[in-house]
């Protein structure tokens, strides 16, 4: 497993590299497809300015990173280009680690016999965490990212580790990160169930509102996750004495006052919307991200990893201001789901449909901007492509999900009552 | 929703695409060619309509009273330039001075990768003169460009005569509310080039140019005239300018409506337009407008001196005086007022034009289709490269809809798509990058070595070893095998094959977006081989109609084309020497003005249609 991932990450170290020194290197970062409002290393690097001057950061509605962010990023500006190198290192690795620990199908006697087609190998299930490492850290969206110096690799590092210590079972640490995630960007907050859950079912403790244990480790696990929110918030405050980033930071988040295109729903919406409707459909847009958590929840209690996997999906393609980064990192997450390839209906046209609209992105943005034939309309019909394909992309993967355990409990060919094959439909 | 997830209707849907996949494929790419075909047929046609309102409300009275004198000054600035041996830069600039301009130069120089035979130049150095006419009425913010190319020989002095002329005529008005510039530019496009990026301090191509003293508001709009004679018979409109791209069709509104107000014969394309459209001859020749329109379009160079202002979001369109041997004549003062009505008009915009269509095709000057009619076209042939990759997806079994959805067909799904091993299919792809990568660099890069070792000029050994680079890349499937080890799967070319698909739809996708002609003709000859080439095609007969429809023998087709459909029929042996300098032409224009079409078709297309000519011979 050593020397595979030695040359990953070898490979990934170069491309980057390479693409670090090449003229490509300006491009990137202008995209708004990579970069955000809020991630832009453009915006971090006027945020440090005005630090240096000794005026607040967040005078003048450029900067809008967490205060703990630019004060990290003040000690190793310098090297900023190796910090974004070894955060994508990091992810991948932490990937890489997570995976290891996964053991799926252990209790196969509890299935049917027929089933066990559909039960992982150890063989299988031994490089999928190198097959995870490799999807992140060679996909081109996170690629396209590093190279842009957008902070978004953090914020996937952060989340990649607090996953990992979920997954190991450490629930300090997992609130921690939980907390530094959700203190970053306020979305990860939905995190907090399938974390709860996965803890739980690792300390067999049923979900049952009746137990003592069940809410005694709740209770447990909210304290140590609100206390390092408050915490963290409080560190902020002290280093900047005024609670600006607040505003700065979250209001801008959840209140969208740029307007920026950008690969989301948000920006043409917010653009063509009368003024006095603004504040009803804001409530309506972000109550997406955390709405599907509650379903979800007491759908997949489960299979909590899963459940995080839908989670950030759900969150890449609802918050106001995704990247491609965003993207790439519930896609590395794909391998190790490839139990349910056999599943998937739509996986042809859905990642034809990526693709394509990959590709339209910077076409459709140069004809609008530049030539100046086109307009926004192409370009917003476009990102809702993307983003259709993207919800039938992790529709179609909760279908598999939900499909495989059918078969895993029912036996994988079903007979109806009169014996012929029956197929299972979705309506 | 119900047809995606419903497995019985999807497999019916499926069983249907797969089974009757050829007869659909042959049934799209016909209707495809019907309907571009369609297109030119008058009913199917919209008539041309002013849409923005500041120019369609106002009149104007036009007064332009000195054609005479304008000829008169033309041949002043003849003579000079005759003197001087080149652009008379001190009399311009001495008669712009004197007729109340503020008068600029800038210089430049620009030594072209290799020589240009057809305008035998190579080291080129020289002059723009621009006089300013700042607004009496508004705060100055914004302009309008008039221009003349001073030409080699007795071309355009007539153009520039009217300039002055107009120039003079409009300082004694008062309603100007833009700057007016008055351009006079030496060597035609490189000159514009080097203004252009001097006015908008950019710098694309690594030109060296002296910086503009003075400027003018942001330009709203230009006009690039060119007059060779006293009076002409006809205007014709050039609107093809960089990349194929288009000026709002307002402009050419502009330009009809005025010539149809003062009686002046306009054409498009050299080709008057015909009220027969119900016959024959009719629709023939709106067709032959149109595709003469697509040729040009889909070459991607400026065809005139406005192509390059598109670029910076200036609308822009030349106007060309011709004379033939018609009797109803137009003089110079008729087209002075033409000229002077224009441009009042333009004044009166309120915003940059952009209420009209920038996509657009034109049967004839008062006709024209928008993209929503022509793009179906494309789709139609798009439309056979997906059905076609469904086909192999599910004949791969990955997607096994086709059988008991999931469940039947997944026994061999552990061995899915990507078994035949990433390297047997990475490799090809490859490779015939690589050879693109060549084509693209090698030809500029060798061109000193094949001089010294062949006895032929610098652009005669660019464009054959361009043709020698594109020619050796047919040799490549073989070797690329002999770089495998257990190639040869009926899966791996299918895998091969279905990436080919994909890629070629997405790139054509993406060409006809930027530009629509250069889209449907490539598309029009790769689709059919992209969609029937298989290993087990007899290899000499798919081998030679490859060829035939390769990008480059496409490229021959359309010269023989462009001439027959200008009425200028060449022999095989000057279209071949024709087919030379259009390559030739092709690599200087993105040299020199960053035309994308080389670099697409060497880099993309080729490497692309390359991929195809392997599954051809995969073994």
């Amino acid at each position: 497993m050593a020397a595979p991932l030695t040359l990953l990450l070898i490979v990934a170290v170069t491309i980057r590299a390479v693409l670090f020194r090449s003229s490509l290197a300006e491009l990137i970062p202008e995209r708004v497809e990579v970069v955000s409002p809020l991630n832009a290393w453009k915006r971090v690097v006027e945020g440090l300015a005005l630090l240096d001057l000794g005026v607040s950061p967040y005078a003048g509605d450029v900067f809008h990173e967490t205060p703990l962010i630019i004060y990290f990023f003040h000690f190793v500006s310098d090297y900023a280009e190796i910090v974004f190198m070894v955060m994508t290192r990091l992810v991948g690795c932490v990937f890489l680690l997570q995976f290891r620990k996964q053991k799926y199908a252990l209790e196969a006697e509890r299935y049917p016999l027929d089933c066990l087609e559909l039960i992982r190998t150890p063989k299988e299930m031994y490089y999928i965490p190198l097959k995870v490492a490799m999807f992140y850290l060679l996909n081109p969206f996170t690629i396209l990212s590093c190279v842009a110096k957008s902070t978004c690799g953090l914020n996937n590092a952060v989340i990649a580790l607090f996953i990992l210590c979920t997954v190991k079972g450490s629930s300090l640490m997992s609130a921690i990160f939980l907390a530094l995630a959700t203190y970053q960007s306020i979305y990860p907050l939905t995190l907090f169930a399938p974390a709860l859950l996965y803890l739980l079912q690792r300390l067999y403790i049923p979900v049952n509102w009746q137990r003592s244990s069940f809410w005694l480790f709740t209770t447990q696990y909210t304290f140590m996750y609100l206390g390092s929110l408050c915490v963290m918030v409080c560190l902020s405050f002290f280093l900047l004495s005024s609670w600006d980033f607040l505003s700065s930071v979250y209001g801008f988040i959840l209140s969208v006052p740029d307007l920026t295109p950008n690969i989301g729903l948000f920006w043409y919406f917010f653009a063509e919307m009368f003024e006095h409707f603004r504040l009803f459909f804001i409530c309506v847009f972000q109550i997406n991200v955390f709405f599907y958590t509650i379903p979800l929840s007491i759908k997949l209690k489960e299979h909590p990893i899963f459940l995080i996997f839908m989670q950030i999906a759900i969150i890449s393609i609802f918050k106001s201001y995704p990247t491609v980064g965003d993207i790439a990192l519930y896609m590395a997450f794909l391998p190790a789901w490839n139990h349910l390839y056999r599943f998937l209906r739509n996986i042809f046209l859905v990642s034809v449909v990526l693709l394509a609209c990959s590709t339209l992105f910077p076409v459709l943005w140069h004809l609008w901007i530049y030539a100046g034939s086109a307009n926004s309309n192409f370009y917003y019909a476009i990102t809702l492509l993307f983003n259709v394909a993207q919800i039938l992309l992790v529709s179609d993967y909760f279908y598999a999900y939900l499909r495989r355990e059918h078969h895993l409990t029912h036996g994988l060919y079903l007979k109806r009552k009169d014996g012929s094959e029956a197929t299972l439909v979705l309506k | 929703m119900g047809l995606l997830s419903d497995p019985n209707r999807r497999r019916a849907l499926t069983k249907l695409l797969t089974r009757l996949n050829a007869p659909i494929c042959v049934m799209c790419y016909l209707a495809g060619v019907a309907w571009f075909m369609g297109l030119a047929f008058e009913p199917f046609t919209l008539r041309t309509y002013m849409s923005e309102n500041a120019m369609g409300s106002t009149m104007v009275e036009e007064r332009f009273p000195a054609g005479e004198r304008a000829l008169a000054t033309g041949r002043e600035f003849a003579a000079h330039k005759k003197k001087v041996g080149g652009m008379p830069v001190d009399w311009l600039v001495k008669t712009m001075q004197s007729r109340g301009l503020e008068v600029f130069t800038q210089s430049f120089t620009r030594k072209l990768p290799f020589p240009d035979e057809n305008k035998e130049r190579y080291m080129v150095r020289g002059t723009n003169v621009y006089g300013i006419l700042r607004a009496p009425r508004a705060p100055r913010t914004e302009a309008l460009v008039l221009s003349a190319p001073c030409s080699e020989g007795n071309n355009n002095n007539q153009a520039v005569g009217l300039l002055l002329g107009l120039a003079q005529y409009f300082r004694s008005q008062i309603h100007w509310a833009k700057d007016i510039i008055f351009l006079v530019n030496e060597h035609d496009l490189i000159g514009m080039q080097a203004w252009l990026e001097g006015y908008h301090h950019t710098n694309t191509t690594g030109g060296d140019w002296s910086p503009l003293q003075g400027r003018g508001g942001s330009i709203q709009a230009a006009l690039s005239l060119e007059l060779s004679s006293d009076v002409i018979t006809s205007l014709d409109l050039v609107l093809e300018g960089l990349n194929g791209q288009l000026p709002n069709l307002d402009l050419a509104n502009l330009f009809y409506a005025f010539c149809q107000k003062i009686g002046v014969l306009c054409t498009i394309q050299g080709k008057l337009q015909r009220n027969d459209w119900d016959t024959t001859s009719g629709y023939s020749h709106a067709a032959q407008t149109m595709m003469l329109m697509v040729l040009k379009q889909a070459s991607g160079r400026p065809w005139g001196d406005h192509g390059l202002f598109l670029r910076y979001h200036i609308e822009a369109a030349s106007i060309r005086g011709i004379n033939s041997f018609r009797q109803y004549k137009t003089d110079t003062t008729t087209i002075g007022r033409l000229l002077e009505g224009m441009y009042r008009k333009l004044n009166n915009l309120l915003e940059r034009l952009h209420q009209s269509y920038f996509f657009y095709l034109m049967p004839s000057l008062s006709r024209f289709v928008s993209i929503g009619y022509y793009m179906p076209a494309f789709g139609l042939l798009a439309v056979i490269l997906l059905l076609r990759a469904l086909d192999l997806w599910v004949q791969l079994g990955a997607s096994p809809p086709g059988t008991e959805d999931g469940v039947a067909g997944g026994v061999q799904v552990s061995n899915g798509p990507s078994s035949p091993g990433v390297l047997s299919i990475l490799t090809p792809v490859v490779i015939s990058h690589m050879t693109g990568v060549a084509l693209y660099t090698l030809p500029i890069l060798s061109q000193e070595m094949a001089v010294q070792h062949f006895p032929v000029s610098e652009t005669e050994a660019v464009v054959l070893t361009a043709i020698a680079i594109y020619t050796a890349g047919l040799a490549l499937p073989h070797n690329t095998h002999r770089l495998l080890q257990g190639e040869g799967t009926e899966e791996g070319w299918r895998v091969l094959k279905l990436v080919a698909l994909l890629y070629l739809a997405v790139l054509l996708g993406c060409t006809a977006l930027i530009n629509f002609s250069l889209g449907f003709i490539l598309a029009l000859s790769l689709v059919p081989i992209a969609a029937f080439i298989t290993p087990h095609t007899p290899k000499a007969l798919s081998a030679a109609i490859m060829v035939l429809l390769s990008p480059g023998c496409t490229l021959l087709y359309c010269v023989f084309v462009f001439q027959e459909l200008q009425e200028t029929p060449v022999s095989l042996q000057d279209g071949w020497m024709l087919f030379l300098s259009v390559i030739s032409q092709g690599i200087l224009d993105h040299a020199l003005y960053g035309s994308l079409v080389y670099p697409l078709l060497a880099l993309l297309i080729y490497p692309c249609w390359l991929l195809l000519w392997n599954i051809l011979f995969w073994k």
